[in-house]
């Protein structure tokens, strides 16, 4: 049966219309047209332009007569449009009141807020026509991959182990060997590589598409072009990045993401997306209009009285991100790629904007994030918050939660670096990040800490053991950027070292990183290439290279082959281990009658933790027999940890009957003894203690 | 765009030449449609196609599924190393059965 509302009633030249319907928003494909949709609270009257593909003059401009306008809405369908081969955007008219917070101007094309798809940026690094007056182009989507029996796999927050990756940064490399280097595809052919480390998470850095030309300039000294590499700054919300598929010369990368999507999820691995809703690309006033700023400035962005933008992202503008209209908006994003593409899991950057009002006031029960933690399509997916923003607000324990967001925890990350360069007054501290920080999150359990020790932001692991200060300077901004509060130690010398003991040591250091990691109750997070020991050449803000400064070596995986697999290991251990990954809060103490508690502290005499301020060694023991709440039985578990720079004897608790401690992994020991498989532990020979080298760990396993 | 038939006993072998895209793919699916009845076996001779868009991928997945739904067999024979790498990237690769010459094709239709 066919529809009866699909013919045109009216024509515009040879372009046949009939009013269009306002849902859903953007340009969506239907009987023989597309339907075109876009609001706005303050334009006076709205113009449609349709464009050939990469051409720049406009084919046709047909504007929204008034009749088809529903509210604020302009709904509009266009018939007989070629889907492959145009590009369209709007004009929209209104008044130029800064002050009052309108900036419309009808001289420009404007972006679709809800394009599916971008044109602009086909390819990474293509040099633009700056000449072009419409640089980010609208398409049309083929929305109708065929996902099969594909569905998000909501693995139990518990068990996951997140890898965070930069998309181009991963196998842009020569050394990756992949057809495709810097892609998406890229990825599908490394997914051998993840599932032996094994992971079961990725979390991709901003793959919205962004412009990477964005504040390129070139390095004052060195004349190298610095580019928008991270990509923290979207020139829209519902489109993946063009540049980031091997197919994006042929605008295919919808298809392709979500290829690899389905890829990834056959192999157990899901899909987080890192997400960036408190800043546009538009910058301030001085910045491009592209989307955003045009169709209803006075909706989207934070402006202050006098008309200016609030700038709590530091990058220019405040998205207004608890405006009605605007967090519909956001929840419209979310959703789309929850349902469309799969995603398993969002994190959100500089999330504590997004519980701000609209003129920059911390709000107690912030509208979005609670339609955010509430909403049925949402209702599996994993929300994590890096829990402040530029702005001051640091939100880290409590940032409004409604019992779903987990958080970046930053004092775990600054905790567990104080605790290996050997700081003072620090057990007390590790004591709570390694149960998954109750003292933070005490109602919530430890599936709200997400536990990491690297991210993007900051050094690489092997930077943080081999430099004291950042070294920034190929940034061109004089080393000012990037955090100077690194708590990071060079192991005795500034950068590469030829001296073997350094080397030792600093090979050590990020063993005993990845196994405090992984033995701590909470999601652990890594990031991409610590466990070969990329090396950003101590720049801890790499945002602006797109070069080998940033790329994965994969050539390390060879020269580090010994980090490789104690990092495997380790993952493997942790999964092999109910009792390392608790959905609620360790209770020290003993309510299964196993005769021990499920968690106990321990010095270098078994029972006896030193917490003192000059202590340095702290060792704990969870019991197998608590693990899931009883539920699970696993075996003891014990980690001694000695972060003092001589050895000690660690007295062992004894164990229940019949059971004997095995060496799962000891930092000090030269490879291959330094870690074994799980289930592969040989007996300890000492039964009553076990010495731990100077800055090192000893995980032990009663069975 | 080109399309040329010609049976070779069991087997309907069509080649198509040039471009399919969201322009020649309705033209495509009218010249091969009606050659489908039950238990058909088709095999496409892709060999002189220089490109496909997105439009021109969904046509020859629609055209296979209508194929397979009336118990006939669809192969596609000769595809360009690009076009190839193109539709095992964006998924569209795994439904169809491939081979490199026109000989084998028939085979794999045998």
């Amino acid at each position: 049966m066919e529809r009866i509302d699909i013919h045109p009633t009216h024509a515009h030249g040879v372009f046949k219309l009939r009013a269009g319907r306002p849902l859903p928003f953007g340009a969506t494909q239907v009987e023989g047209g597309v339907n075109f949709s876009v609001y706005s609270r303050h334009a006076s009257s709205c113009t449609l332009v349709l464009l050939k593909k990469r051409q720049s003059e406009p084919m046709a401009e047909i504007p929204f007569p008034d009749e088809f306008r529903i509210g604020n809405v302009f709904a509009m369908v266009v018939f007989g449009l070629d889907y492959d081969n145009i590009e369209y955007g709007f004009r929209m008219d209104g008044p130029y009141d800064p002050q009052a917070g309108h900036r419309f101007d009808s001289s420009k094309i404007l972006l679709d807020p809800y394009a599916k798809v971008i044109g602009g940026r086909d390819v990474w690094g293509g040099q633009p026509d700056w000449n072009d007056i419409y640089q980010h182009r609208g398409r049309i989507v083929f929305d109708d991959f065929d996902w099969q029996s594909d569905r998000p796999l909501e693995i139990p927050t518990e068990d996951l182990i997140i890898y965070e990756m930069h998309v181009r940064g991963f196998t842009r490399h020569p050394s990756s060997g992949v057809k495709h280097p810097g892609t998406f595809a890229g990825i599908r052919e490394k997914i051998p590589y993840l599932k032996e480390l094994g992971v079961n998470c990725i979390e991709l850095m901003p793959i919205f598409e962004f412009d990477e030309f964005e504040n390129s300039r070139l390095h004052p000294e060195t004349r190298e072009l610095l580019l928008n590499y991270w990509g923290y700054s979207q020139v829209g919300f519902f489109a993946p990045k063009a540049g980031y598929a091997a197919t994006g010369k042929f605008s295919m990368q919808v298809d392709e993401l979500k290829a690899l999507i389905q890829d990834l999820h056959n192999n157990g691995i899901e899909v987080f997306l890192d997400v960036v809703f408190n800043h546009t690309a538009e910058g301030n006033e001085h910045g491009p209009t592209i989307s955003f700023r045009g169709i209803d400035n006075q909706t989207y962005y934070m402006l202050t009285p006098e008309g200016y933008y609030y700038n709590f992202s530091g990058t220019g503008n405040t998205l207004n991100c608890n405006n009605p209209i605007v967090r519909n908006m956001v929840l419209d994003c979310l959703r789309y790629w929850a349902a469309e593409y799969h995603i398993d899991g969002f994190r959100f950057d500089l999330a504590s904007i997004l519980g701000r009002d609209p003129w920059g006031a911390p709000l107690p029960n912030p509208p979005l994030l609670e339609n955010l933690a509430f909403d049925p399509i949402l209702a599996k997916c994993k929300l994590i918050a890096e829990a402040w923003d530029a702005g001051g607000l640091y939100q880290v324990g409590s940032f409004p939660s409604y019992g779903r967001w987990a958080e970046w925890n930053g004092k775990y990350r600054d905790t567990i670096r104080k605790f290996l360069k050997g700081d003072m007054g620090q057990v007390g501290e590790m004591a709570q990040r390694i149960q998954g920080s109750p003292d933070l999150y005490w109602w919530r359990g430890p599936t709200a800490s997400i536990n990491f020790i690297t991210a993007h932001d900051g050094f690489t692991l092997a930077d943080l053991v081999s430099y004291n200060h950042k070294h920034n300077e190929a940034n061109g901004e004089n080393n000012n950027d990037g955090s100077n509060d690194n708590d990071s130690w060079n192991c005795g010398w500034e950068g590469p070292s030829e001296d073997p003991n350094i080397n030792a040591l600093r090979s050590r250091q990020m063993k005993n990183a990845v196994a405090l990691l992984m033995v701590s109750q909470g999601i652990p997070m890594l990031l991409m290439g610590d466990e070969i020991a990329r090396t950003q050449q101590g720049n801890n803000n790499a945002y602006c290279h797109d070069n080998e400064l940033s790329w994965m070596d994969w050539t390390l995986l060879k020269s580090n082959a010994d980090l490789f697999r104690f990092f495997k290991n380790c993952i493997a251990f942790r999964k092999a281990h109910a009792v390392l990954r608790n959905r609620t809060h360790l209770r020290n103490h003993d309510y299964v009658g196993s005769g021990y508690p499920d968690i106990s502290w321990h010095g270098v005499r078994a029972w006896q933790p030193d917490w003192s301020g000059g202590s340095r060694t702290l060792a704990f023991m969870l019991c197998g027999k608590h693990a899931h709440n009883g539920q699970t039985q696993d075996n003891y578990i014990y980690v001694a940890m000695n972060m003092h720079w001589e050895a000690h004897q660690f007295e062992l608790p004894h164990l229940p009957q019949g059971l004997q401690w095995h060496v799962f992994a000891n930092t000090m020991a030269t490879p291959p003894e330094d870690i074994w498989e799980p289930g592969g532990e040989p007996l300890l020979e000492d039964q009553q203690q076990c010495l731990v080298g100077p800055r090192s760990i000893a995980i032990l396993v009663g069975k | 765009m080109e399309i040329n038939v010609n049976p070779v006993g069991q087997v309907m072998v069509i080649e198509i030449a040039g471009e399919i895209d969201s322009n020649t793919a309705p033209q495509a699916q009218e010249r091969i449609l009606p050659l489908v009845q039950p238990g058909a076996k088709i095999l496409l001779d892709m060999s002189s196609v220089e490109y496909m868009s997105s439009a021109g991928l969904r046509m020859l997945l629609s055209m296979y599924r209508q194929i397979t739904r009336q118990n006939g067999g669809l192969v596609l024979v000769g595809l360009a190393e690009e076009i190839k790498d193109t539709m095992s990237i964006t998924g569209f690769l795994n439904f169809f059965t491939t081979r490199d010459t026109v000989d084998e094709g028939l085979k794999a239709l045998a």
